[in-house]
């Protein structure tokens, strides 16, 4: 030990010599770091440098004032006001609202799709156990952009005329009296907000926060006297409250439906939905609901026998089991993945473009793009919208995980 | 005994009962089925619900499959000879070459391609397959020269050059391997850099030995194109990806705030908008006057996209070994590149062997998407040059189901290697 601290503090005396910085595990890290950070540095400069002088040669800037010059294109599925005097700022809008309304939709649809056919690929039934596999490694080996150009091309040939849906004796009947699928689209009821809305959505959220209130209420009843009190009033309080205000102010929020006896040429009413965005709802959710079938089979396998027969033995009701052992458990190893399913279908929904669905990639990536020239504004606000989206949602997949996470003692 | 039964029970049968053939619902064929198919009322329904789904589904694909036309040279033709639910098939014959090879790739050098094709297969097999000698490695090791020269073209100096570079970086790596790591890497890449610098002048002045038709690369295309960019961007990314993972995991905080921003940026866009900036605006962050293939910088963005996510994947695998392997080797004095090489990369690469195929399969899947930047791959030549052709104008079906078939047979098939490879691998005892 003696010769050990000697050599140190004779090494201390010689002080710090420049060798060490290599040679000596203490400050080799601090060099590395440095060189690295130079390098990057560099790196940064030349890359700007070079775009300086392109830029200059060129006879352009960076600037974003052309988003508030008028976009001059049209754009056929819009969920806010839009016409082609509008600014190019509002179509990168458009384009947002576009890329997040068939993002959620095609996440809650993938979500039924996956689940039910994760649960049917484990199913006992030999053929319907097969089928599953078959559409699973179907979609699953093939890329999505071949998916939606085949479900476009379904799309775009499939569909009677509308006027086979006209008049008193039509060819053919309203689906379930709403819908009507025709060449020009999906032909739904639409929702039509007047005066009261507001306090209905005021009553639905009221519902909701109510019945939350009443399960914690009841828990801790529970826990803390051993008195169960029963399940039911919960939805008592969940939909009494937007019932009685959707009836107590008559016309705030209706449904108009798409009616084929108004005129003879077209049918009135309802909201027509693009056969673009059918096609690409249709095509992202079965593709990614093959994906999360397979993390729902994944994670519904990872719930071992023995727990279940644990729970059995100690008396528990199969639907108990099922609630209170097994779901806690196999959710845990779903959800993380179907959370990342949801962000790869987002990013996925920027192939809008091979059907003509006007998303943000479609609007401020494609047309925007090419008619101004400002590639480099655009791509970084296209890029940076992304950014946001997947980082909020991998904010939100933190935030479960640290919930569900098993509690280590 | 028998006799205390004698006493106590009334009857006692002496001798065996025959051996009875079991009831028909308790074997074979309907046995299978009660419990497969028919186990109660509502797997019944199930089943002939399938059962239906499946007719519909085959009703429609093999008259269409059976019935179609594989010799026809328009739509119109087509048409007139195939009665009922055919299919035109015939579009595939037809274009075959355009749609393996692009529409521009010089029809005289077919083969070229072809055989770096199934050149592939022989060279591959050393690293797929652990059981053929080490030596053959060699094979894997000379592929890439081998495939350049047949695909592009050109002299076979340029390629041997390349190997040259390779080999002298080699050969001062393990010259001086004794002096650390970070010293003998720099000193192969100097090494490297020098024969190539040299051998550039040589490939000018023998331009002409042993020279292929050389083949632009905008002239690639078909299938072909979604191969080169499969390969070389997986094989590219993965030693990317086990340095950014390496750097994520790093204790020096600099270089793991660089790779944690790199990853998390890249796996934040969709690479569509990575291939727009390789198409329209990475130009401009280069120095004026260079010309960049529009394939080399398609193939940069690519890789740099899978390395983030094999990244991910081996930092799993990291995270997974268990931490008394990093102890042991730190106990056995190994510095860190050591520790790294012998001990902690090779369990962390075989744990994160199924996550990286199924990111290289993503990846080779999403080399269709270059079809949108309008490059000509299998998909761009479909969408493009055939189904615009007034001759195979709306032949959908038969096009994509043949483009879903090229890839699900590729996508398929590596993933049940996979699976044979983790089996093979397996050393933990179950």
């Amino acid at each position: 030990m003696a010769s050990i601290s000697e050599h140190d503090t004779q090494q201390d005396r010689q002080g710090f010599r420049p060798s060490m910085l290599i040679n000596d595990t203490r400050y080799r890290g601090l060099t590395f770091q440095f060189i690295a950070l130079m390098l990057i540095i560099l790196a940064f400069a030349w890359l700007g440098a070079n775009l300086m002088s392109n830029l200059a040669a060129a006879g352009l800037d960076i600037s974003f004032g052309f988003l508030d010059e008028p976009a001059g294109y049209d754009i056929a599925f819009s969920m806010i006001d839009y016409t082609s005097q509008s600014s190019h700022l509002r179509a990168a809008i458009v384009g947002v609202l576009n890329t997040l309304l068939v993002a959620f939709m095609g996440c809650v649809t993938a979500t039924i799709i996956g689940v039910t056919a994760g649960v049917l690929r484990l199913s006992k039934n030999w053929l319907i156990a097969r089928l599953m596999s078959a559409y699973v490694e179907a979609f699953r080996n093939v890329p999505v952009l071949i998916w939606i150009l085949i479900i476009g091309a379904v799309v775009t040939i499939s569909g009677a005329n509308p006027r086979a849906f006209l008049g008193e004796e039509a060819e053919s009947n309203l689906f379930l009296g709403m819908f009507a699928f025709t060449n020009r689209g999906l032909y739904a009821p639409a929702v039509e907000i007047g005066p009261g809305a507001l306090i209905v959505l005021i009553a639905l959220i009221a519902g909701i926060a109510g019945a939350i209130a009443w399960r914690w209420y009841v828990k801790h009843t529970l826990f803390s006297s051993g008195k169960l009190l029963p399940g039911w009033p919960m939805w008592l309080i969940l939909l009494a409250p937007p019932i009685l205000a959707y009836f107590l102010f008559q016309g705030a929020i209706g449904l108009s439906m798409p009616d084929t006896m108004a005129n003879r040429f077209n049918i009135q009413g309802g909201t027509l939905v693009g056969k673009p965005l059918i096609a690409l709802w249709l095509a992202l959710s079965v593709y990614t609901g093959a994906f999360i079938a397979e993390n729902v089979r994944a994670g519904i396998l990872s719930v071992s026998k023995g727990q279940t027969e644990a729970a059995a033995a100690l008396g528990l009701r199969p639907r108990r089991v099922m609630n209170l052992v097994v779901l806690p458990q196999a959710l845990r190893v779903i959800v993380p993945p179907l959370i990342s399913q949801y962000l790869n279908l987002t990013k996925n929904s920027s192939l809008a473009i091979a059907v003509g669905y006007a998303d943000i990639t479609a609007t401020l990536g494609g047309i925007t793009l090419n008619q101004t020239g400002r590639a480099i504004e655009c791509i970084l606000m296209l890029m940076l919208f992304y950014l946001i989206i997947s980082l909020a949602i991998s904010g939100v997949m933190n935030v479960y995980n640290s919930t569900v996470a098993l509690k280590e003692r | 005994m028998s006799d205390t039964h004698a006493q106590s029970v009334a009857y006692v049968r002496e001798s065996f009962v025959e051996q009875q053939t079991p009831p028909v619902s308790e074997t074979g064929v309907v046995k299978w089925l009660r419990e497969n198919l028919f186990s109660s009322i509502p797997y019944a329904i199930l089943t002939l619900l399938s059962l239906f789904v499946l007719y519909q589904i085959l009703s429609g694909v093999l008259p269409w499959l059976l019935g179609g036309n594989w010799t026809a040279s328009s739509i119109r033709e087509c048409r007139e000879l195939v009665e009922g639910a055919g299919g035109c098939f015939a579009v595939l014959t037809e274009r075959w070459n355009q749609l393996l090879f692009g529409f521009s790739y010089p029809s005289t050098e077919y083969w070229r391609p072809a055989l770096a094709f199934l050149l592939l297969f022989v060279c591959v097999a050393p690293v797929l397959f652990p059981d053929l000698p080490s030596k053959s490695l060699i094979l894997t090791l000379l592929y890439p020269f081998v495939a350049y020269w047949l695909l592009w073209g050109g002299t076979i100096v340029t390629p041997i050059v390349g190997l040259l570079g390779v080999a002298a970086g080699y050969v001062a790596y393990r010259a001086t391997i004794n002096r650390g790591f970070a010293l003998s890497l720099l000193a192969g890449v100097v090494a490297a850099v020098i024969v190539w610098y040299l051998g550039g002048f040589v490939a000018e002045e023998l331009s002409g030995v042993a020279a292929l038709m050389p083949v632009e690369s905008r002239d690639m295309g078909g299938f072909m194109l979604n191969m080169i960019l499969g390969t070389v961007c997986v094989s590219l990314s993965l030693p990317f990806g086990i340095l950014l993972a390496l750097g994520r995991q790093s204790r020096l905080p600099i270089i793991k705030i660089i790779c944690i921003t790199f990853i998390e940026f890249i796996r934040g866009v969709p690479l569509i908008t990575l291939l727009f900036v390789a198409n329209v605006v990475l130009a401009y962050f280069l120095p004026p006057g260079t010309t960049f293939d529009l394939i080399l910088r398609v193939i940069i963005m690519i890789t740099m996209f899978a390395s983030a996510y094999i990244a991910e994947v081996i930092r799993g695998g990291l995270a997974a070994l268990p931490r008394g392997q990093y102890e042991a080797a730190d106990s056995l004095g190994l510095d860190y590149a050591q520790a790294m090489r012998l001990i902690i990369l090779p369990q962390a690469l075989k744990i994160s062997i199924p996550g990286i195929v199924n990111v290289a399969v993503g990846l080779f899947k999403d080399t269709t998407l270059v079809s949108i930047i309008s490059m000509f791959d299998v998909v761009g030549m479909i969408r493009g040059p055939i189904l615009a052709s007034t001759d195979w104008n709306g032949v959908y079906w038969e096009l994509y189901g043949f483009a879903a078939l090229l890839f699900f047979v590729t996508c398929y098939g590596i993933s049940q290697y996979s699976q044979w490879l983790e089996r093979k691998l397996a050393t933990d005892h179950r």
